[in-house]
């Protein structure tokens, strides 16, 4: 398997293996067969900044507002169990 | 201040009413849509959270400060999820996984490459637009990759702690992270293209 080690990464392949460079899940010679890759690929650059640009947007996602009146509600309840 | 989460268990733990409020107020919507991932509709959501919350009050008692409080309670709500049926199959669009099918050549090579986005991306208003855009396209996720993209991205809870809490392996939760990643670049693009 050496040879496929030392082949050079096509950008279907790096791209598959965005998530685990991502998560450091990587084993340090593909990720430097992937590094080598990005930096020649602005397409792959391209694609990795918006996976991360993605994750960024998805820990801006706000919860939803808790109403007075679900607070009520629970706490109501709060002390029916307290009171058992 | 505002009061620790530990600070505010050990009020719970004291019987006071003020420290169980709290506790609501800031974990209540955090349950409510992580429960909506694990289970197939609103409300069996809000009736886990409430299960939830029992199982809180009644097992303040035997918390151990192994895990944050957080992860405790999401340890606890996805229990009842799934004594509440959770994990059931919905009726979701087929997990028609690969988003980017057909962007490569034979060789392996793009064919239709991704444009970059605009730096706009970088703007705050943009940035909330996204925010926005990701929420209203979990539904649009299979529940497992939903599962994994609200605890990990949204809920910010280590890789670890999410592959025990979801007992998948580690292997598989990449797996996950990485079809959901995919599609919703795949649905932010299209707004970015918008913008």
């Amino acid at each position: 398997m050496l040879f496929r080690r030392r082949r050079a990464l096509v950008c279907r392949d790096a791209v598959a293996m965005v998530t685990d460079y991502l998560e450091g899940a990587l084993a340090a010679p593909d990720r430097e067969r992937l590094e080598a890759h990005l930096s020649a690929c602005p397409h792959c650059s391209a694609y990795l900044e918006q996976i991360r640009q993605t994750i960024a947007a998805a820990g801006r996602v706000a919860p939803d507002d808790l109403s007075p009146e679900a607070l009520d509600d629970l706490v109501a309840l709060y002390r029916n169990w307290r009171g058992t | 201040m505002t009061d620790s989460d530990e600070a505010l268990l050990e009020g719970l733990r004291a019987g006071d009413e003020a420290a169980f409020s709290a506790l609501v107020s800031r974990y209540q919507p955090r349950l409510l849509r992580v429960a909506e991932s694990l289970v197939s509709n609103r409300a069996v959501a809000e009736e886990v959270v409430q299960d939830t919350w029992i199982g809180v009050v009644r097992g303040v008692h035997r918390f151990e400060g192994r895990s944050s409080v957080k992860t405790w309670m999401f340890r606890i709500l996805v229990n009842r999820a799934r004594s509440a049926g959770g994990r059931e199959v919905r009726s979701l669009p087929v997990d028609d996984d690969d988003v980017l099918e057909g962007r490569f050549a034979p060789s392996g090579a793009w064919s239709d490459p991704p444009e970059p986005w605009s730096d706009a991306v970088d703007d705050r208003i943009v940035a909330e637009k996204l925010a926005v855009r990701v929420k209203q396209c979990l539904p649009r996720l299979s529940a497992a990759q939903r599962q994994v993209v609200t605890l990990r991205d949204i809920e910010g809870v280590g890789a670890d702690e999410v592959c025990d809490l979801l007992q998948i392996s580690a292997g598989n939760q990449r797996v996950l992270l990485h079809r959901a990643h995919a599609r919703l670049r795949d649905l932010l693009d299209a707004e970015m293209k918008g913008t």
